[in-house]
């Protein structure tokens, strides 16, 4: 058989417009690598890399406008509907902020270039997964992000722990693709077919639903993809990758990858499997509480705020994996709504982080939060917002988000779901409130000013940017409910017809 | 117009927050719209028609239409008054703070507020989920009020009212979730009656935190301690009045079932409180501590009268709601001035101040009289009512409300005592001087209110509930 006897399937250009512009703007990135003075490159890269992800928002919107009715393209390996679309806007805003918070990383300038590539490369695989519509693809752009952000957990070597959390992610995400890769390989050895609808179909026609080779192939996928949503009991990479990666790229970290991860989640689980929805609800909730468990538990007693902030997005992957567990529109709707200010918080906390890092140059705990709110009113004000928020207090999204959630549970039946989800965010707030308390609550003569490395503190035009638009998208999301709730709906319904 | 109310403090607060003024001025725009606020409040007074049951000044806005929440506002003769209240009130607290000074004033203002936005929220909310989101708009600037400008054990203090509110508020959450989709619509107006007992009781703890009914009070002794002056007199002037504006509201007139099944135990707990809180005011070895013990006491017998649920007890506690939130800001402000000249709370260490102060005498005495509910006072009018409204539930509930009014006068009249009377106390200068004319224009417009109430308290009683008749217009015409 010759290569020609191969026929190529029409390609839609158009549902591959995000990944596309990524892929682009690190190609370009690297080109600048070689060809661009070093002073020029942080500017040039980090301009291209938004650029890059301003594309992609913008190929979302326009996707999101232009497909209604979701269908397969591209031999039905990839899905071009309004779930993908949005996810991918809620990726690319989360690159553009990410963006905004690197670029006064005070990394060396000598892999500054190939640090936005990989940046541009991991919203790229991450686009393309959440439009994976079998678990070939689902496997392909999941590898895709995952090897970027191994590399760029590890890339600042002057930063200690940077190598090691870059190691540790490999090692462990490794394992969560194999669990992933195994159970595909399960899956298919059970139905003989990769699309999910497909699976769905074969298991309907042949009754496979108790079969033993798909049940293990269905824990292995919801194991593997538990991995990058950091869902206890999956998540043991969690803290200290994040704190030892830069703060810039944890932020990213947490909130695309467990966007698309959560996102991916919901497809696969409810267009694969729907027959299987008895076990998988099941287990579902169960992984939401002991991650809910695990996360809020560990965060009380971490004095770290990196690695607070890593328990806490365990946690609140226990609360979107609830909306998923309840596996009805409104479970949809509510996690796809959520996702939106989550991911807003999520880095513009990561973000204010990192410039109290850099204006103290060492790691920032609870203790040297102190005063910090007074010193830098928009940052403290910003970062008082996403704890707010975290904690599911009204005028933010995230009450909203909550919820809609527990909303979702109660619809499910599970109304000791909801007590559960209560009881963590009352759990939850202990944490989030003591770091505005360590900001603001201390007496003036406790306040040690720490000498700020070199000189007054950095001005970071940028970073105060991303952080108000984060603030922006977290009290705006509380206001405008209606139509953010209806592009939720419309990216969803058609998973629960 | 009643969104008027909710969001001109908003809009003052963003104002002065953001503005970069001058301290005077920060106070000053922020007393003038505390100012302005009762002004609106006195224009809707005009607009309202009493003789009329039902919603009044209402606007609604649908907020998500999926799960049928909405912004819905409105207004009912009995929240009518305790917008008033808290208009009031607010501008006395924001006015003592312009007067004593605060550091850090464009974040205390606008924090101040955004309470006052808040409180008005949650007494007009006619949506649960807007009722909560304004009920929890309450607790984020006075957790931050509380903890910055607070005593120095305020971080004890504020970690403690925050666990014990954020404890019932989520069981309210819950209840709200189960009761709004249950129902088919989060709105108060458009949805009937319920009949759980769970639902009632995720609504009852919340309700019974924040008030506080007795044995979930833990929180108060230190919270109004450590909170400056104007705060402690906004927490227990308004704040404990959303509570009870939510018995009436939400528990007793959307639970008529689970109501009577749970009367006997909150009347019971409601009646400790009473006797426990006038017990332990009148042992307080601080100014301070038998205000905070008192409100406890004043709260069990607010919730008698609501939990009596009969015409004269529902009718007396709106008007004691209203008689208690002004009383309590009055005395904490007058604490507030008594430890500006004292240094300290301790009665031990005050006494005698009477002498040479006429005014803070006179204004400390009035208030004093009034609280402990001397017959002719509008407190008295309030008391009387609910006893007599309790009495016709339970002989049993009025004997043990008619012992804590005697209790009330033993406290009262030992702190007019210990901090006016006896000789001077080691912490009472010579140097220490009378009320100042701004103070006296703080205190002098409260304990006037509470003076035209004691004229004519029918103003409040006869409208709160269209006709009178409290109960069926609780039970019928409110949803």
């Amino acid at each position: 058989m010759t290569l020609a006897a191969l026929s190529t399937p029409p390609i839609d250009w158009f549902a591959l417009a995000a990944p596309l512009s990524l892929l682009a703007a690190g190609g370009v990135n690297l080109i600048c690598a070689v060809v661009l003075p070093r002073r020029d490159r942080r500017v040039v890269t980090s301009t291209v890399c938004a650029l890059g992800f301003a594309g992609a928002l913008v190929a979302g919107a326009l996707l999101y406008a232009h497909s209604a009715d979701g269908h397969g393209v591209i031999a039905d390996a990839i899905q071009r509907d309004r779930l993908a679309a949005l996810t991918t806007m809620i990726i690319a805003g989360s690159g553009v902020l990410a963006v905004g918070t690197s670029f006064a990383e005070p990394m060396s300038d000598d892999h500054i270039a190939e640090y936005y590539a990989l940046l541009a490369w991991a919203g790229a695989g991450m686009a393309f997964l959440a439009s994976a519509s079998t678990l070939l693809t689902l496997f392909l752009g999941l590898e895709w992000f995952s090897i970027s952000l191994y590399i760029l957990c590890a890339i600042d070597r002057e930063l200690v722990g940077s190598l090691e959390a870059g190691l540790k992610y490999l090692i462990v995400g490794g394992f969560g693709s194999a669990m992933l890769l195994f159970g595909s390989a399960l899956v298919y050895g059970a139905t003989g077919r990769l699309e999910f609808h497909e699976i769905a179909q074969v298991v309907q026609q042949q009754g496979l639903s108790q079969d033993a080779l798909l049940v293990a192939g269905l824990a292995l996928v919801i194991g593997g993809l538990g991995f990058k949503a950091s869902a206890a009991p999956f998540h043991m990479w969690t803290p200290d990758v994040y704190e030892g990666a830069p703060t810039p790229v944890t932020a990213f970290m947490s909130a695309a990858t467990k966007a698309v991860a959560l996102v991916v989640m919901l497809r696969v689980l409810t267009t694969a499997f729907p027959q299987e929805a008895r076990l998988w609800t099941v287990a579902i909730a169960a992984i939401a509480c002991t991650s809910l468990a695990v996360g809020n538990l560990a965060a009380l007693v971490q004095t770290g705020v990196k690695r607070m902030l890593a328990y806490s997005s365990i946690s609140h992957a226990g609360f979107m994996l609830i909306a998923i567990a309840a596996n009805n529109a409104l479970g949809g709707r509510a996690l796809l709504y959520y996702l939106i200010p989550y991911c807003a918080m999520s880095v513009g906390s990561f973000a204010v982080v990192a410039a109290r890092e850099r204006e103290l140059n060492k790691p920032v705990t609870v203790q040297n939060l102190a005063g910090f709110g007074w010193e830098r009113p928009l940052l403290g004000g910003a970062m008082t917002v996403f704890m707010l928020g975290f904690a599911g207090f009204p005028l933010t999204g995230g009450f909203v988000g909550k919820f809609y959630i527990f909303a979702a549970a109660y619809e499910h039946g599970w109304t000791w779901l909801v007590i559960v989800g209560v009881a963590a965010t009352a759990v939850s707030l202990y944490y989030y409130l003591g770091v505005i308390r360590a900001m603001y609550f201390r007496p003036a003569e406790e306040l040690q000013l720490a000498p700020v490395a070199g000189g007054s503190p950095p001005r970071e035009l940028l970073l105060q940017t991303a952080v108000t638009a984060a603030v922006i998208v977290t009290v705006g999301s509380f206001f405008a409910v209606q139509p953010l709730i209806d592009a939720a709906r419309h990216a969803t319904e058609f998973l629960f017809l | 117009m009643t969104t008027a109310l909710i969001f001109l403090p908003v809009a003052g607060a963003l104002l002065v927050m953001i503005l970069p003024l001058r301290p005077f001025a920060v106070g000053a725009t922020a007393l003038l719209v505390a100012l302005a606020e009762v002004g609106l409040w006195i224009d809707t007074v005009a607009r309202f028609d009493f003789s009329k049951p039902g919603l009044q000044l209402e606007q609604q806005q649908t907020w998500f239409s999926d799960l049928h929440v909405s912004y819905h506002v409105g207004f009912y003769g009995f929240s009518l008054w305790l917008v008033g209240l808290s208009a009031v009130v607010l501008a006395a607290a924001i006015g003592y703070a312009f007067w004593a000074g605060r550091d850090r004033p464009r974040a205390y203002y606008g924090l101040m507020l955004l309470l006052t936005g808040a409180i008005v929220g949650v007494f007009v909310a006619q949506d649960l989920l807007l009722f909560y989101v304004f009920w929890e708009a309450m607790l984020v600037p006075l957790y931050f009020l509380v903890g910055v400008w607070g005593g120095a054990g305020r971080l004890r203090a504020t970690l403690l009212f925050v666990i014990y509110t954020m404890a019932g508020s989520l069981l309210m959450l819950a209840s709200i979730i189960v009761l709004g989709l249950s129902q088919g619509t989060f709105d108060l107006v458009g949805s009937g009656t319920n009949g759980s007992d769970w639902i009632f009781l995720g609504f009852m703890a919340a309700f019974a935190v924040k008030a506080p009914l007795f044995p979930l009070h833990a929180w108060l002794p230190e919270t109004y301690r450590e909170s400056s002056p104007e705060v402690a007199a906004v927490l227990s002037g308004v704040v404990s009045k959303a509570a009870a504006y939510g018995m009436l509201r939400i528990a007793i007139a959307k639970f008529p079932g689970p109501v009577s099944d749970f009367r006997t135990p909150i009347l019971v707990l409601a009646a400790c409180g009473l006797v426990y809180g006038s017990l332990i005011a009148f042992r307080a070895p601080d100014v301070r501590g038998v205000i905070a013990y008192s409100s406890l006491a004043q709260m069990g017998l607010i919730t008698l009268g609501l939990f009596a649920v009969n015409d004269l007890g529902l009718n007396g506690a709106v008007l004691q709601m209203v008689n208690h939130g002004l009383i309590s800001a009055a005395l904490f402000l007058l604490a507030g001035g008594i430890e500006r000249r004292a240094a300290t709370g301790e009665l031990a260490a005050l006494g005698g101040m009477a002498r040479g102060r006429p005014a803070l005498a006179t204004v400390l005495m009035t208030t004093g009289v009034i609280a402990l509910a001397v017959p002719g006072s509008t407190a008295f009018a309030g008391e009387f009512a609910i006893l007599a409204g309790v009495f016709n539930t339970g002989w049993g509930y009025a004997v043990v409300g008619a012992i804590a009014i005697v209790l009330a006068a033993m406290y009262m009249l030992r702190l007019i005592s210990a901090v006016l009377h006896q000789s001077p106390g080691p912490a009472v200068t010579e140097a220490a001087l009378d009320l100042r004319p701004a103070e006296l224009g703080i205190l002098v417009p409260l304990v006037a209110i509470l003076l035209v109430l004691s004229a004519w308290p029918a103003a409040i009683t006869e409208r709160s509930f269209a006709g009178s008749q409290a109960v069926s217009t609780v039970r019928q015409a409110l949803p």
